[in-house]
């Protein structure tokens, strides 16, 4: 049903797409889209463009769309029955709901809120995703897997315990496990869902600074509850309320000078 | 002390008694049986009893060296039908089916455990010993694996069920395909609770008598290969218990031990394969 409409909409759009080169400084890009489960609607008309290479910090109090939004951008919605967008997703000008669903997931990978490691080896939850992907023969996949844990800043830490099981680990390091495998598919873009809400303060800033140092090999999007850490972490920041996207800026303008009064009390914490 | 709160004490009493001796009552017809088990099987249980073949009537000594090879080999064909249907079919539940036929397959699964072992037994007589023209033990199996199937259904179901939600997206959201993600995350994941539910299942059919008693029919001989009649430990049970003849009866006792031990031990390696390996269970 999804991709009726998708073809029946939206030829116009990607025509126009198509005649002009599409901007490489915008990796993904949303526009009119709505969201419904089942008869309820939950994203309003949404707009906005993830800027390549940077990342984009979603805020908003809880049941405002941010997450649903950010599940729209992998697909990872369609586990949920009669879950249904409308509307456009780009990435790279590419219409993402044309695309097969199993490459756009491994172009645009995923974090969760809680560490999910397989109950496998350090070493298999890592090499997971490249041998589904059929990449990586016998001989490179050593490789392919030390230098994900390396871009995860978790290489030091597990090298001489690459065949225990994933549980030995902490939480934070489970986390970065968990980036470690997203990164090892070599997506463009790196979706993030409350990824340090279950961790300590320590873990987190693990975490903040190893996203600050994958900026040069993929765009992220991440959600979160913490406003200190969208200031932090973030390039830009988007601000969602009741499933409406409020306002969209730079980081330093919607902290600083928010054009809007919803986002200047929600930041100032004066309701939500 | 009013006579309201002693009548309510004396109730406790009455009451807590009352369980404490139902809860001993099931411990104890464990160890009655046991007991009885060890103190008459085990006196004819000789080294004979697992090498040689059953002695002519009158006698003295003997085995049921067949009888356990049949068992085997019955068991072996069991598990050949009863766990790749139960498998499959648990996993479909679990993770592919819709909601209504899915309620009638866990429905219909349901009922089938309730079927009376003696129909299974006439069900497999039906299809296959007729057609056939004779006993054998490809009829036992079949009857013993149908009966595995709806306990392997649902403990497939139920563990799979278990796997926490987010696992699976992490599969999903790598590029794996629905079914890549049962097959490499899902089912390792949930392989304790499956290899658990299979051993209880086999444990609880390699007792069974009644749907053997007219497939596998029995045999006082070796039996090569899988269609003639064959040999178990419960049929041989049954007869040798009603027979009129004191050695008979003692290994009849044997016989008992021999089974028990094994459903004994098949379950104690459930308990065991659940106590260890990694775990999707947050220690």
């Amino acid at each position: 049903m999804v991709m009726k409409t998708s073809e029946e909409s939206r030829p116009t759009q990607r025509e126009a797409v198509a005649a002009t080169p599409w901007p490489a400084d915008i990796k993904m890009q949303a526009a009119g889209l709505d969201f419904y489960y089942g008869g309820k609607q939950a994203l309003h008309s949404i707009g906005l463009q993830v800027p390549t290479g940077r990342i984009t910090a979603l805020i908003g109090p809880s049941g405002c769309g941010k997450t649903t939004f950010l599940r729209i951008l992998n697909r990872m919605y369609e586990t949920i029955p009669q879950a249904r967008p409308e509307g456009e997703v780009l990435l790279d000008g590419e219409d993402i709901f044309s695309l097969d669903v199993v490459n756009l997931r491994r172009r645009v990978g995923m974090v969760f809120q809680k560490p999910n490691p397989f109950p496998k080896s350090i070493f298999d939850n890592i090499a997971y995703g490249l041998r589904i992907n059929g990449m990586g023969g016998k001989g490179t996949m050593a490789e392919a897997v030390e230098k994900s844990l390396r871009r995860a800043a978790l290489w030091e830490e597990v090298k001489d315990q690459l065949h225990k099981s994933a549980y030995a680990l902490s939480g934070g390091q489970q986390q970065r496990l968990c980036i470690a495998r997203a990164l090892a598919v070599e997506p463009e873009v790196l979706l993030l869902d409350e990824p340090c809400s279950a961790l300590d303060p320590i873990a987190t800033a693990k975490i903040e600074e190893l996203l600050f140092n994958l900026k040069d090999i993929c765009t992220m999007v991440i959600v979160t509850h913490n406003m200190q850490q969208a200031a932090r972490a973030a390039d830009y920041t988007g601000f969602f309320l009741m499933g409406r996207l409020i306002e969209f800026n730079k980081t330093a303008v919607i902290f600083k000078t928010p054009a809007r009064k919803e986002t200047e009390d929600y930041i100032t914490g004066r309701f939500g | 002390m009013s006579l309201r709160s002693r009548w309510r004490k004396f109730a406790n009493v009455v009451m807590l008694s009352l369980t404490g001796v139902c809860a001993l009552f099931t411990v104890s017809v464990l160890f009655v049986i046991l007991g009885y088990l060890i103190y008459y099987g085990g006196k004819s249980l000789n080294w004979a009893f697992f090498t040689q073949l059953p002695a002519p009537v009158g006698e003295p000594g003997g085995g049921m060296a067949n009888a356990i090879v049949g068992s085997g080999k019955l068991l072996l064909l069991a598990s050949l039908i009863g766990i790749p249907i139960g498998l499959l079919g648990g996993v479909y539940l679990a993770e592919f089916g819709g909601r209504t036929f899915s309620f009638v397959v866990r429905y219909t699964t349901d009922l089938l455990n309730g079927v009376p072992s003696i129909v299974m037994g006439i069900f497999a007589y039906t299809i296959i010993v007729i057609p056939m023209k004779h006993f054998s033990a490809f009829a036992g199996g079949m009857a013993l694996g149908v009966m595995m199937i709806p306990i392997a259904v649902r403990t497939t179901e139920e563990s799979l069920r278990a796997v926490p939600g987010v696992l699976r997206e992490g599969a999903l959201a790598l590029g794996a395909s629905k079914w890549k993600t049962v097959l490499t995350v899902v089912v390792p994941a949930a392989m304790r609770g499956i290899v658990t539910g299979i051993m209880l299942t086999l444990a609880r059919v390699a007792g069974e008598t009644a749907p053997l008693l007219f497939t596998a029919l029995g045999n006082r001989f070796w039996s090569p290969g899988w269609n003639q009649p064959i040999a178990s430990l419960p049929v041989m049970i049954y007869e040798y218990a009603l027979s009129a003849y004191d050695d008979w009866h003692r290994q009849a006792w044997a016989a008992g031990l021999v089974l028990l031990a094994f459903v004994l031990v098949a379950n104690i390696g459930a308990r065991f394969v659940v106590a260890r390996g990694i775990s999707f269970r947050r220690a």
